[in-house]
């Protein structure tokens, strides 16, 4: 089992005859995900590597029945496709873009929470992620997809490769799985750690969750709550930027100490009195998971 | 992005927010004149991108023309060091010279983005001149909040709340209330991710005006402000964080010996935490990126060897996109170019992993190959005892 995306994903890519768009689709339909339609403004009826290519996505959506998208445009133009997809009702939207500003992603928001009011609807994952894999059946973003394997932990993270180093971990221990989430490294984004938090509580497939957080922002306070209220399966969480110093924007856009808040031991602090399992080093994830698991 | 002082108050001023008369100069002599036209009295500020400067010496009152002359020769030059700046200081390269006001109030007044809402926040308190977050942690209850909205503007009525919360009354109400909402447009049209007024001042006369201000911008929207991005003063930037922006590297300089070249920023922070989990320190953060050239590569490696204090370079890359022949080609070309003096401890993990580190093998220079995160660290922070 699996959050959000699976088999019956029917995939299609805002800006799939860019150079990143292209590469990406290509690599996640070598690795089995069902890539049914390409948008890009102007090149509508055209056909790009196999893959047909529709000027708007409410074409693409109604010729091919698409069901989620990955966007590759630009950040001046990123808000405007997700709004695109959002508004023909694409059900799970990963915006990989980096340097989407935060105004337009508080407009995203806005139209994102009008979209969803009546129940939701439509899912926005990231803008600045990997973003999101089903080991085995459907892989959507630039993470490598031969580390994952199939199994049962849920995985949610603010990085990129970190990301990957902890899945890499957990595939080489025996630890597979469910579904691997990059939530992004931006300010304002479209799925919270406890958006993810609430799926996999629901998930049957999943049996524990790590959570790799960063500094900066509430995020990690706001799920350790959660989780000391709501959830009762195993979680393993790393913080990074225990060393990073504070008002200094670590690569992340989202990724800074700011007036004192924001910091890793406060993150750290909440998570344990959560009742989660924190680990200092990166390098412990897997076998801390392994353990939490009773499985050594 | 940081501006200064005066670039701020020239923004808001353009969107209706009242600020003190003044001009901005780098001669002694013209900030005499300016100090003639504003009619005699007046403030001479250091401009440095770091809070503090009147702590420092760099905020002082002229009683005529003649002795803005002596303090803007005395200030312009001088190394300012104040809490923020750190022990190193920065020199003062412009000063503001501005009308002197009849202080009544001093007042605060901040808008940032409220992470956990996802929208802006305007906060106000009533203890101007303070850091609020010291005033955060004295006495909490004294700091008022209101979330807005950057698609419907700030209503009256929020504002009246603020200002109703700051004592504000009669004239300076009313001008609280305009000059918060402007704040506010100014905030929003010019994608800042800060503007604090600290303090906002309410004169004797019953004025409301930015005695300071202080606008940081959201980088990622600086493509559609030629006017901003051109107020970039490098000067106040550290040259090799400068050096690196211009390769498209994300670096930022810290204090110890254990360089660090990483790709993708939540791994570059964790190989930070990783060095000092092996009992040293790291030197800098350094994300070469997703989609690093081997010329990137090149340059990140003379960037971090650019700082002295670096005995030890920890290259730690974990390919998903980046192909590890590629970083390993870079690593070589570099070393060939530049000798090594440091050691150099790579671990490799990812796309075409055993290629990479065959290249580096066959290269019979001196790196230390690493098996995983922690074995990396060690090696490294071993290398510099």
């Amino acid at each position: 089992m699996s959050i959000w995306v699976g088999k019956e994903t029917r995939l299609l890519v805002q800006g799939l005859t860019g150079r990143e768009g292209t590469f990406h689709a290509l690599a996640s339909r070598e690795y089995g995900t069902r890539v049914v339609a390409g948008v890009t403004p102007g090149k509508g009826g055209t056909s790009h590597e196999g893959i047909p290519v529709f000027n708007t996505v409410a074409e693409a959506v109604a010729a091919t029945g698409a069901n989620a998208s990955m966007i590759f445009v630009p950040p001046p133009f990123a808000a405007d496709a997700i709004v695109e997809a959002a508004d023909s009702r694409v059900a799970v939207i990963a915006c990989i873009t980096e340097g989407v500003p935060t105004n337009d992603m508080i407009r995203v928001k806005a139209y994102l929470a009008e979209v969803n009011a009546a129940g939701e609807t439509v899912r926005l994952i990231g803008p600045n992620c990997p973003g999101i894999i089903t080991p085995g059946e459907c892989k959507i973003g630039i993470m490598p997809g031969r580390i994952h394997s199939p199994g049962s932990i849920g995985v949610i993270s603010r990085s990129g490769t970190l990301t990957y180093e902890a899945v890499d971990q957990l595939t080489r221990l025996g630890l597979g799985q469910s579904t691997v989430i990059g939530i992004g490294g931006d300010p304002v984004n479209g799925t919270s750690f406890i958006d993810c938090l609430r799926a996999f509580r629901d998930d049957p497939g999943t049996e524990a969750v790590v959570l790799i957080g960063e500094i900066g922002g509430m995020a990690e306070e706001e799920a350790a709550c959660y989780v000391a209220g709501n959830f009762k399966k195993p979680v393993v969480s790393f913080i990074a930027g225990q060393t990073a110093p504070p008002g200094r924007r670590m690569g992340h856009a989202g990724a800074i100490i700011a007036g004192g808040r924001g910091t890793a031991a406060d993150k750290i602090k909440a998570l344990e009195a959560a009742g989660i399992a924190v680990v200092r080093s990166p390098a412990d994830i897997g076998m801390k998971m392994k353990e939490v698991l009773g499985r050594n | 992005m940081k501006v200064h002082e005066y670039q701020a108050k020239s923004l808001l001023a353009r969107y209706g927010v009242a600020v003190p008369r003044g001009e901005v100069t780098d001669s002694p002599a013209e900030a005499r004149g300016i100090a003639h036209r504003l009619g005699g009295r007046c403030v001479v500020k250091a401009q440095i991108h770091a809070g503090g400067r009147g702590k420092g010496g760099g905020v002082k009152l002229a009683k005529d023309p003649e002795e803005a002359y002596s303090l803007a020769k005395a200030i312009l030059g001088m190394t300012l060091v104040t809490p923020q700046t750190g022990p190193a200081g920065r020199v003062v390269r412009k000063v503001l010279i501005e009308e002197a006001l009849d202080i009544d109030r001093e007042l605060y007044l901040g808008i940032t983005l409220d992470r956990g809402r996802g929208l802006p926040a305007m906060m106000v308190s009533r203890f101007g001149g303070m850091e609020i977050e010291e005033v955060a942690a004295r006495d909490p209850k004294s700091i008022v909040r209101e979330v807005l909205d950057p698609g419907l503007g700030m209503f009256p009525f929020q504002a009246r709340k603020l200002a109703f919360a700051l004592g504000l009354a009669g004239e300076p109400f009313k001008s609280g209330v305009g000059f918060m909402q402007s704040l506010f447009r100014a905030y929003v049209e010019t994608d800042a991710s800060l503007a604090e007024i600290n303090p906002l001042l309410v004169t004797k006369q019953g004025d409301v005006l930015a005695l300071d201000a202080k606008m940081n911008f959201d980088d990622n929207a600086l493509f559609r402000h030629a006017d901003i991005k051109e107020m970039r003063d490098l000067a106040e930037e550290d040259p090799l964080e400068v050096e690196a922006s211009k390769f498209g590297l994300n670096y930022i300089k810290l204090d110890g010996n254990v360089g660090c070249m990483v790709n993708g920023a939540g791994l570059a922070m964790a190989t930070m935490d990783l060095v000092k989990l092996a009992g040293g320190e790291p030197a800098n953060f350094l994300d070469v990126g997703g989609g690093a050239t081997e010329e990137q590569v090149k340059n990140a490696f003379r960037i971090i060897l650019s700082d002295k204090n670096v005995k030890t370079i920890l290259i730690n890359i974990f390919g998903g996109i980046m192909r590890c022949d590629i970083i390993a080609r870079g690593v070589v070309a570099a070393v060939q170019e530049m000798g090594l003096a440091t050691a150099v401890v790579v671990r490799l993990e990812g796309t075409n992993v055993e290629l990479g580190k065959t290249i580096l093998r066959e290269s019979n220079l001196k790196i230390t190959p690493a098996d995983g995160l922690a074995d990396a660290a060690r090696k490294a922070v071993e290398a510099t005892r």
